[in-house]
């Protein structure tokens, strides 16, 4: 306590501590995340957002959903029932950022992909309370009214492989075409789109309408939550083991 | 006790000095901007607060996209924490560090582009909420244009302090200066680490957070749970370590425990992030220690309140005489319940049924309705008639009545959240006997609604408070004295019965 003194009677001193003192904690939890190969355990079928579906993805950012939808199911049992299989760590490795949310004002959505119709998604998006009378869920007609901006989604992929997604520089170039073909009629299953992200695409008009919308696009997001991970074939201990041998865990 | 004030450099001496010889030599004009922008701010904070309560209880209140929940909720929080908080920050560094220094702050320029920096941050990142423009990180929202600019002003406050600082008359740091420091550094590095991005081009506001998935969540709670850490709690104790001892006019109540609970308090608070994501994808060994030095926070965390509650040692009187003191005292008294929760909250076990509901929500508001507002507000009761050079306040009464309505307010919201958070946690996990769920998702929803309108009706009380509160300051500024302006022994019979 008597040498105290020295640090209250110095500010650089006094800030160099600082610094030192409350980097130690940080460093400790954050640099292992990096260095661990448990940290995210391989699983198949996982695989970087179609144009299309990152775009729904920055619509769900930009209306706030995470303020009140969480994405990650704890592994407790009535959580499991509620919502399905507990979240790994690898469904969103590719989000920048994460969206796991904090606040479940509305149900839980990392898996509620499938679990309603594209139909009931457009409807539910235009007024809640005709589907659910209940719900306190805002409306958002006009994601309906807005066109999806499609034309400069390669700069976004372009971003996103900078930080370390792995989109290919095939994927990138075909970008604009992939977007406007995931949300037209179903494909030819020989479609390039299947070759570039695998045959869990969801390909169709999901808003019904002629124009590819914001809420094209972010039904086509909603639609995947949850549906990529190969959850059959996964087993926690396997998965673990196998990262030693097995780099590449998803299976594009 | 003397000595240890000596030691620590406390406003001992600034008692004795007489206000008006310091306003020849302190910048207080920059404090006045300040202090006038936290009332602007808080205000505008407090209401949008109030319709997001509103449209929680009746959806149709969401009637227009930049008004719906998703896009104002940021707004509130990051005009509530950043603008209001922030406003009260720099108001309180910028006066506290010249009055225990007996320095000018150092270049006016740079403190009025500083205040000036600061309020088109809030306008630019606030204004984009609305269009949707946002990282999509709780309490990280603002873009990476927003961010660059914000780093810009930290930077020119850092330098300011430490300049200041340099100039300083007295050899010592008084204590609450080492609580502004660590606060300004520290999140200097959080927002740093935090909101490192890539535009997608540069003359785009969209950008992609340089950290995904696992990592950008451990990164972003760190952040998150330290912007309390720092922002909301060490900036707000250097408020305290001033304006306690300056009100009850006795030195603190120990040095030792200030040293002692300062460097347990930063050292520990880094690490209590993993907490909000307990059960989650992070892997269990973070969990483990995020919980692990939540438990421990609790400790100095009670350091700071024992230290200033105790303050009042032989002076307990001051309470019943002075309604600003009260604010100050029951705001550690917030500070006190609030650092007790969130220990509590961060047990796994406790945190599998309080997680995603709005029992978070409580301990957020108690937190910063109770300890951050309350600190603020007794601060800005002080500070004005000093700023503006007034025998005193246009009304004791009006403070007393801000102080009982806003209570009153917080307590109705925090029990309102309480039972919502609890019951929405047992609705989840509730099963019949047949060992099926017993609710659906909505049916909690429905059951949410008296708590929402009670909650809301919480909140009408703190923000009616508060326009109380602008109204007496503005007739404070003016130089006026309420007609019926309180004898002390009206006080003494309020005060009894607090």
């Amino acid at each position: 306590m008597q040498h105290h003194g020295k640090i209250e009677r110095n500010s650089i001193l006094m800030l160099i501590l600082v610094v030192i003192t409350i980097s130690i904690g940080g460093l400790v939890e954050v640099v292992p995340l990096f260095r661990q190969e448990t940290t995210i355990e391989p699983v198949r079928g996982i695989r970087p957002y179609t144009p299309l579906e990152l775009v729904g993805f920055n619509v769900y950012i930009k209306e706030g959903c995470y303020n009140c939808h969480s994405q990650q199911i704890r592994p407790l049992r009535d959580k499991v029932e509620r919502y399905g299989h507990y979240s790994l760590a690898a469904e969103s490795m590719y989000d920048h950022p994460f969206q796991w949310g904090s606040k479940r004002t509305g149900p839980d959505l990392a898996r509620v992909g499938g679990k309603y119709s594209d139909e009931w998604h457009v409807v539910h998006m235009k007024t809640p309370q005709i589907l659910v009378p209940e719900s306190i869920m805002p409306p958002y007609p006009h994601l309906a009214e807005r066109g999806a901006t499609l034309r400069n989604i390669d700069d976004h992929m372009r971003a996103l492989q900078a930080v370390g997604v792995p989109y290919s520089d095939e994927q990138i170039a075909n970008a604009y075409r992939d977007a406007v073909a995931q949300a037209q009629n179903e494909l030819d299953p020989d479609d390039p789109l299947y070759a570039r992200y695998g045959d869990k695409v969801n390909t169709r008009n999901f808003d019904g309408d002629t124009t590819i919308t914001e809420l094209d696009a972010l039904v086509a997001y909603l639609q995947m939550l949850g549906t990529l991970a190969d959850l059959q074939a996964y087993e926690p201990e396997l998965a673990t083991t196998k990262a030693a041998t097995d780099e590449t865990g998803d299976a594009r | 006790m003397a000595d240890s004030i000596a030691l620590a450099g406390a406003p001992a001496n600034d008692v004795a000095t007489p206000p008006r010889t310091e306003t020849t030599v302190y910048n207080d004009e920059i404090v006045k901007k300040f202090t006038i922008a936290t009332m602007v701010w808080g205000i505008a904070g407090f209401a949008v607060g109030l319709l997001l309560a509103l449209q929680m209880a009746f959806p149709a209140l969401n009637f227009h996209e930049m008004f719906s929940f998703g896009r104002i909720r940021p707004l509130h929080t990051s005009a509530v924490i950043f603008a209001f908080g922030g406003n009260a920050l720099f108001a309180t560094s910028f006066f506290i560090v010249q009055r225990t220094t007996g320095a000018r702050l150092w270049n006016d320029g740079l403190c009025t582009f500083i205040f000036w920096g600061y309020q088109a941050f809030i306008l630019m990142a606030g204004l984009g909420y609305l269009f949707g423009v946002t990282q999509g990180k709780e309490y990280a929202e603002p873009e990476w244009y927003a961010d660059l600019w914000l780093t810009i002003v930290w930077v020119a406050y850092l330098i300011v302090f430490l300049m200041t600082l340099a100039r300083r008359k007295e050899p010592h740091i008084y204590v609450a200066n080492w609580f502004f420091l660590a606060f300004i550094i520290t999140v200097a590095v959080l927002h740093l680490c935090n909101n490192l991005a890539v535009p997608i081009n540069l003359a785009s506001w969209k950008s992609y957070p340089v950290w995904g998935g696992v990592q950008s969540a451990m990164i972003q709670w760190w952040y998150g749970h330290n912007a309390v850490g720092f922002f909301l709690t060490a900036g707000f104790l250097g408020i305290m370590y001033y304006f306690v001892p300056k009100r009850a006019n006795r030195p603190i109540y120990s040095y030792r425990l200030s040293i002692l609970h300062f460097w347990s308090l930063i050292f520990i608070y880094i690490w209590a992030g993993p907490h909000h994501l307990h059960y989650t994808a992070l892997p269990d060994w973070a969990q483990t220690l995020g919980m692990t030095f939540s438990i421990m926070l609790w400790m100095p965390s009670w350091g700071g309140m024992i230290n200033g509650i105790m303050t009042l040692s032989g002076a307990w009187h001051k309470l019943r005489e002075d309604p600003v003191l009260r604010f100050m005292i029951i705001s550690l008294a917030f500070y006190g319940m609030s650092t007790f929760e969130g220990p509590l909250m961060s047990i796994k076990s406790v945190n599998a049924l309080s997680h995603y509901t709005d029992w978070t929500i409580g301990h957020v508001h108690s937190g910063a309705l109770g300890w951050v507002a309350f600190i603020s507000f007794g601060a800005v009761y002080h500070l004005v008639p000093v700023l503006w050079k007034r025998d005193g306040l246009y009304s004791n009464r009006l403070v007393d009545l801000h102080l009982w309505i806003a209570t009153t307010g917080i307590v109705v919201y925090i029990a309102a959240m309480w039972v919502s958070g609890i019951l929405q946690g047992w609705m989840w996990r509730s099963y019949d006997s047949l060992g099926f769920l017993q609710y659906s998702f909505v049916e909690s929803v429905v059951a949410m609604h008296p708590m929402y309108l009670i909650r809301a009706f919480g909140g009408l009380l703190f923000v009616v408070g508060a326009l109380i509160m602008a109204y007496n300051l503005w007739r404070t500024i003016q130089g006026k004295t309420a007609p019926t302006a309180a004898t002390p022994n009206t006080y003494r019979t309020q005060g009894a019965a607090a």
